[in-house]
């Protein structure tokens, strides 16, 4: 069996021109069905396909089962559908996807359906798709909010595909690093799959330690900027420009620390969402029939299960009422905080003291001594970090400045159940806490507003989902703005990643100018 | 000079700086020009400036308790009143100072109104108690200081406002610049709404200044690196000068006295501080290097003195800058450049001085090997500010008049058939580069590169009449071949020399046997047109060949490009523009090639002309638009119009089409009978019956038949045969 005549090429699959769709499925469906009648010929004659042949088979179906549900264009959804049949009536085992719906937390019903999607979002699918061949569950949870998605894949693209100063398999990689540090496993997966396909060496997949010295040499700054950025120094910046045969240029730094910052960010977005595996990769499809009871555990995790809507409701009777007063509450007191603004004016000491005492409930990792904290006046994005990146990486300022700009920006003007509400406020609330967190501070915001809006359960969540992504749990999901909607949560995670990509930049920029100075 | 008068006393001093405490955010300079205030984060003290050094004179940074109202991230100084500052905090609140207040504590009055940081304050120039401020929440303010509240509020509608600076000319105006690049004009009479907004830079405007001499002329600088000058007396801002720094520009400030002057300095990256005439926007005039990090504030010590500025920065030195101090990139820069072509061109630019004295010199005079020599195309000297005067010379290479031996050599040398196109490139390209005409090689090489890279060939029917062409004695190139040079096709490398010289030795020696000839070949029968000449110029200007091979077999065409007309060939030729017209008509008939009469006044046609024609004739109408790329059709045409048509021919083929003479239809298949109208087409005028092999016609009247049939006839008649009463010339 000539290897090359079976390589499944998905690529013909990304075009946007139906016929050429129409014959890379075509192409492949023979494939499987040559695959499928190999094996089925082994088993007939009674000798165990071997493992390898099984696992392509296998890997192939799930792909194909991805695209039978991910895919934007609905020629290939069915086409593939049919062909996952077609292998089943020959008596293969075909998988079925885990879990429902792209994320664990928000029911796949309030999630748009990939086919009912209104044009602007099927552009931005097909655009998704036509780059990555595959519409990831990022994505269809972002889509809640298609200005934010189309800025987001945007910026993305050119990080990844387009023009830069690392080579492709190095951005993958560096993604991959970025993603474990936060021991995000979809993230990991995804971009495994990716590395691999830009001709990346699987070896460096087994660790750190296998890949060149010159990624090794940047794992430093890849813990410092995930967990502690404000303990980066032009030291860290000079360690890894002045390392005789491996060092790093300015570019290609900046492009790993928009990478790395980027890759932290985004796996908070995949922990505070819930996201669940690619139905093609590891734990996102099994091929284990349903069992009887049509029982499983992420049923229950997601809310996808009566029983478990059942319970909330007749627990939650109570909540419900509770919840709908926290919004009141809340209402009133951006009221309030808009109407009162002008009284006593508080001291530098005092608005200090206020900053500190939010920062130090907000960094449970902080230890004593490290002074850490620096007035965002003296380095912020618009003025500073921006021009060196567009120095550096060209255009690529540009789209965060946007991406930055449109999250900060973004509001529908609603809260829960009410419309035409200013939201700025709050909005800049979470935005500066996010700051506050990593030491940044703002010299005309006063932090006592963010204990008022903030309430604790919201707090916690956000910090998990900065700091410590991997420990959010559904439970922390559901806890904070009970009545909120879930496209305003994930509004909140938006915030939340944006702010956490931007401090994390500022630090490593403000490194980086110091070490040119 | 009723300004100058202002200047009482003759500022003196020397290059000097001082060390502050603290990086400074905004510098301001007292109207005596003797003191400048710094203000910072955590600075905020009024130096004098003396002869010899900085004196520190105030700390207005009092109190026990600093509150962030001192956090400053600008500073201004009135221009009326020596005593009276105003500073904009980070925190949002603007202040104001009396330096003649008894007490330490100078601070006069606390305006709290902004919600965010507030970026700049500037007072009125003349009024005494009018005050402005512009904040990052998208609101200025303009203060009254004898109340206790601003007096109007102008919005920028939630965008950040970066720099406010009321006009120096214009009483009630002020311009506003803004993070989404937008620079706003305002009345400050109208609060409601700006009078003139226009987007100035690509991101945020930074700075603004207005020009102290010319009235409506405002300097911006923004993050994209720019420094634009508007002149906004015109109904729409236009912008006079643009200057592209290196950074994004903090700072702009007119220098006195010089009016195209102006300071700048970097918000990151770049320290220096830059001295630019806006006239010429690539060097800076001037430039100051004392500052170890980022400047922040600059400032003019006198509005009549070009020659002392003041500078604060971030690396906690305040300086003063001497002009004659600074240093002068133009005397850096290397005024000479050098730079070849794209086609071997030379430009040289030096200083006029230079090129002067060596143009006595012949360029060319030295080395005789060489066979090219420069020539002097252009002088573009300008007559611009003293020192820095280049001339530009172009020189473009000539080839040597010394005859045309390259041009015998390519034609002997030349592959056109028998072997893949690639070998015939690369050999082609070889003979070229062996004969020196790089160009031309490299031209050879893009098109093996263009058609022969795999995958590109495509499968168009294109050359399905060579394998009959190669039977009849004449048959020409039918060129582009893609697919590869087919050996059938081979057999007539009609640019062969030696073949080529039979041929047309045939054709001169025999009237009409030649045209005969052509009769063998059933692809040359039946057409109402002489439908095609090749004209050929085996040997330079010696010989001249009339080929003719009407082509109309292909069925398949998808498009035909050709004007509805009956005389297509015609009409291309007439199209190529400074052609000798009676040359073109006489090429038009045939027998003329076969009259030896004629045949000297044929000889200095220049060859590429008909070339041209016929070959763009057959791109538009014969190959798919796709297939032949613009590009290489281009590229023909360049050639072509050089006169080399050594390359040309390669590709010209002699199929043409034509139209039915009676329902205009372009004809198809068999070519003598319109498939549309099902009548022949082209009838002897004089045996009315259908002509299959050579067509004569008149031009005038556009009857015509058989060679010899029409011959014959005119023997007799200088009628024409068919009636129509025309005087028919043939040639």
């Amino acid at each position: 069996m000539a290897e090359e005549e079976n390589e499944v090429r998905w690529d013909g699959l990304c075009s946007r021109d139906s016929s050429a769709r129409e014959t890379a499925l075509e192409n492949i469906r023979q494939i499987v069905a040559r695959k499928v009648e190999h094996l089925r010929a082994s088993r007939l004659t009674g000798s165990r396909a071997p493992d390898a042949a099984l696992d392509a088979v296998n890997r192939l179906l799930a792909h194909l089962l991805m695209l039978s549900q991910r895919c934007p264009f609905q020629d290939v959804r069915e086409k593939s559908e049919l062909i996952l049949k077609s292998a089943q009536e020959l008596g293969i085992r075909i998988p079925r996807p885990l879990g429902h719906g792209p994320s664990r937390f928000i029911p796949e019903k309030e999630i748009l359906q990939v086919g009912s999607e209104d044009a602007q979002m099927h552009a931005l699918f097909a655009d998704s798709f036509a780059a990555l061949g595959r519409l990831d569950n990022i994505t269809l949870v972002m889509v809640f909010h298609p200005q934010y998605l189309e800025s987001f894949l945007k910026t993305q693209h050119y990080l990844l595909q387009m023009d830069g100063p690392l080579p492709l398999h190095y951005r993958h990689y560096i993604g991959i690093m970025a993603a474990a540090r936060h021991q995000c496993s979809y993230l990991v997966n995804l971009h495994v799959n990716d590395f691999l396909h830009v001709g990346g060496d699987p070896k460096w997949l087994n660790g750190l330690e296998n890949a060149p010295q010159k990624l090794q040499n940047l794992g430093e700054l890849n813990k410092v900027l995930a967990h502690r950025p404000w303990l980066i120094t032009k030291e860290h910046i000079e360690g890894l420009l002045k390392a005789e045969e491996h060092s790093w240029s300015l570019a290609e730094l900046v492009h790993a620390v928009v990478l790395l910052t980027h890759y932290h960010s985004l796996a908070s977005f995949t922990f505070g969402c819930g996201i669940s595996p690619e139905i093609h990769c590891d734990g996102g499809h099994t091929f284990r029939p349903p069992s009887v009871s049509n029982y499983c555990i992420c049923d229950i995790t997601n809310g996808n299960h009566n029983v478990e809507e059942m319970q909330v409701n007749s627990a939650g009777n109570v909540s419900v009422s509770e919840s709908f007063f926290e919004v009141e509450a809340l209402m009133e007191k951006m009221k309030q905080l808009q109407e009162c603004r002008d009284e006593e004016e508080a001291s530098q000491e005092e608005m200090a003291s206020r900053f500190e005492i939010e920062k130090r409930e907000s960094m449970f990792v902080f230890s004593s001594g490290e002074s850490n904290s620096y007035q965002v006046n003296d380095y912020c994005w618009e003025d500073h970090g921006y021009s060196l990146v567009n120095r550096l990486y060209p255009d690529v300022g540009q789209l965060i400045d946007e991406k930055f700009h449109i999250a900060y920006n973004l509001t529908y003007n609603t809260m829960a159940m009410h419309k035409d509400v200013d939201t700025s406020m709050l909005r800049r609330a979470i935005w500066n806490y996010i700051h506050c967190m990593f030491g940044i501070r703002y010299d005309d915001y006063d932090y006592g507003e963010i204990n008022q809006l903030l309430d604790r359960s919201f707090k916690v969540y956000i910090k998990t989902v900065v700091c410590t992504p991997e420990k959010v749990t559904k439970r922390m999901y559901d806890s904070f703005w009970r009545q909120f909607k879930h496209s305003e949560k994930v509004h909140v995670n938006l915030l939340l990643i944006e702010a956490r990509m931007q401090a994390e930049l500022l630090y490593a920029l403000r490194a980086i100018t110091r070490y040119m100075t | 000079m009723e300004k100058m008068s202002r200047v009482t006393t003759v500022l003196t001093g020397r290059t000097m700086h001082c060390h502050l405490d603290a990086p400074a955010n905004a510098i301001s300079v007292c109207r005596d020009a003797a003191q400048v205030v710094v203000a910072g984060r955590s600075i905020f003290k009024v130096y004098a400036i003396e002869e010899e050094q900085f004196v520190e004179k105030l700390n207005l940074r009092v109190g026990r308790k600093p509150s962030l109202n001192l956090s400053c991230a600008d500073v201004v100084w009135h221009q009326m009143d020596e005593n009276l500052l105003a500073t904009a905090a980070t925190n949002g609140v603007v202040v104001t100072w009396n330096l003649g207040r008894p007490s330490r504590n100078k601070q006069d009055q606390l305006f709290t109104e902004h919600k965010r940081t507030v970026n700049k304050v500037c007072f009125h120039p003349t009024e005494a108690h009018v005050l402005l401020s512009g904040s990052q929440d998208g609101f200025m303010k303009c203060f009254d200081l004898r109340r206790k509240d601003s007096v109007s509020t102008f919005s920028g509608q939630s965008e950040s406002v970066r720099d406010v600076q009321f006009s120096i000319r214009d009483y009630f105006t002020f311009a506003s610049t803004f993070e989404n690049g937008n620079v706003q004009l305002w009345d400050i009479r109208r609060p409601d709404r700006c009078e003139r907004m226009f987007t100035a830079h690509n991101g945020p405007v930074f700075c603004c200044d207005w020009h102290p001499e010319d009235r409506g002329w405002l300097a911006t600088g923004g993050r994209d690196k720019m420094v634009k000058v508007w002149d906004v007396t015109t109904p729409r801002a236009r912008e006079v000068h643009c200057v592209q720094t290196i950074a994004s520009v903090a700072r702009v400030k007119w220098r006195p006295e010089c009016r195209h002057h102006l300071a700048t300095c970097s918000m990151m990256v770049d320290h220096n501080i830059y001295v630019w005439d806006v006239r010429r926007p690539f060097v800076p005039a001037a430039m100051f290097e004392e500052h170890r990090d980022v400047t922040t504030g600059i400032a003019w010590r006198h509005p009549h003195d070009p020659s002392f500025l003041l500078s604060g920065s971030k690396d906690s030195t305040l300086c003063q800058h001497l002009f004659r101090d600074a240093s002068q990139p133009v005397e850096r820069a290397n005024p000479e450049g050098l730079c070849y072509g794209l086609f071997g061109d030379l430009a040289f630019a030096a200083k006029e001085s230079l090129v002067a004295t060596e143009s006595g010199r012949k360029p060319y005079a030295g080395d005789r090997r060489h066979p090219i020599f420069f020539k002097r195309k252009l002088d573009l000297a300008e007559p611009f500010a003293g020192m820095a005067c280049s001339a530009l010379s172009v020189f473009e290479t000539e080839t040597s008049g010394s005859g045309i031996s390259w041009f015998v050599d390519t034609a002997q040398r030349y592959a056109l058939a028998g072997r893949p196109l690639a070998e015939l490139c690369d050999h082609n390209a070889k003979v070229a580069r062996e004969l020196g005409r790089n160009q031309v090689a490299q031209t050879w090489t893009m098109l093996r590169i263009i058609y022969c890279s795999p995958g590109l060939v495509p499968s168009t029917n294109l050359n399905h009449s060579v394998g009959k062409g190669s039977s009849g004695g004449l048959q020409l190139m039918n060129s582009f071949n893609l697919k590869e040079m087919t050996p059938g096709l081979g057999g007539e490398t009609w640019l062969d020399r030696s073949k080529g010289d039979t041929r047309s030795d045939t054709v001169l020696l025999d009237s009409s046997a030649t045209l005969i000839t052509n009769e063998d070949n059933e692809e040359t029968e039946g057409s109402d047109v002489p439908a095609d000449y090749l004209l050929g110029d085996v040997e330079g200007d010696e010989e001249e060949l009339y080929l003719l091979d009407p082509d109309h077999t292909h069925p398949e065409e998808p498009e035909y490009v050709l004007p509805q007309e009956a005389f297509p060939l015609r009409h291309e030729i007439v199209d190529t523009p400074p052609g000798p017209e009676h040359l073109q008509d006489k090429a038009d008939s045939p027998h003329v090639s076969g009259n030896e009469a004629d045949a000297a006044s044929l000889v200095p046609v220049d060859p590429s002309f008909s070339l041209i024609s016929v070959s763009r004739a057959l791109h538009d109408s014969r190959l798919p638009p796709d297939f032949f790329s613009t590009l290489v059709r281009d590229m023909l045409h360049f050639y072509a119009e050089q006169g080399d048509v050594q390359i040309c021919l390669n590709q010209a083929s002699t199929s043409l089409h034509v139209n039915c003479s009676h329902c205009m239809r372009p004809m198809s298949g068999r070519g003598w009978v319109c498939g549309r109208c099902h009548r022949c087409a082209s009838m002897c005028a004089v045996c009315h019956h259908v002509v299959k092999g050579l067509f004569v016609w008149c031009q005038g009247c556009s009857h015509g038949g058989h060679l010899q049939h029409i011959m014959k006839w005119l023997e007799g008649s200088s009628h024409c045969p068919a009636g129509c009463g025309h005087l028919c010339e043939y040639s």
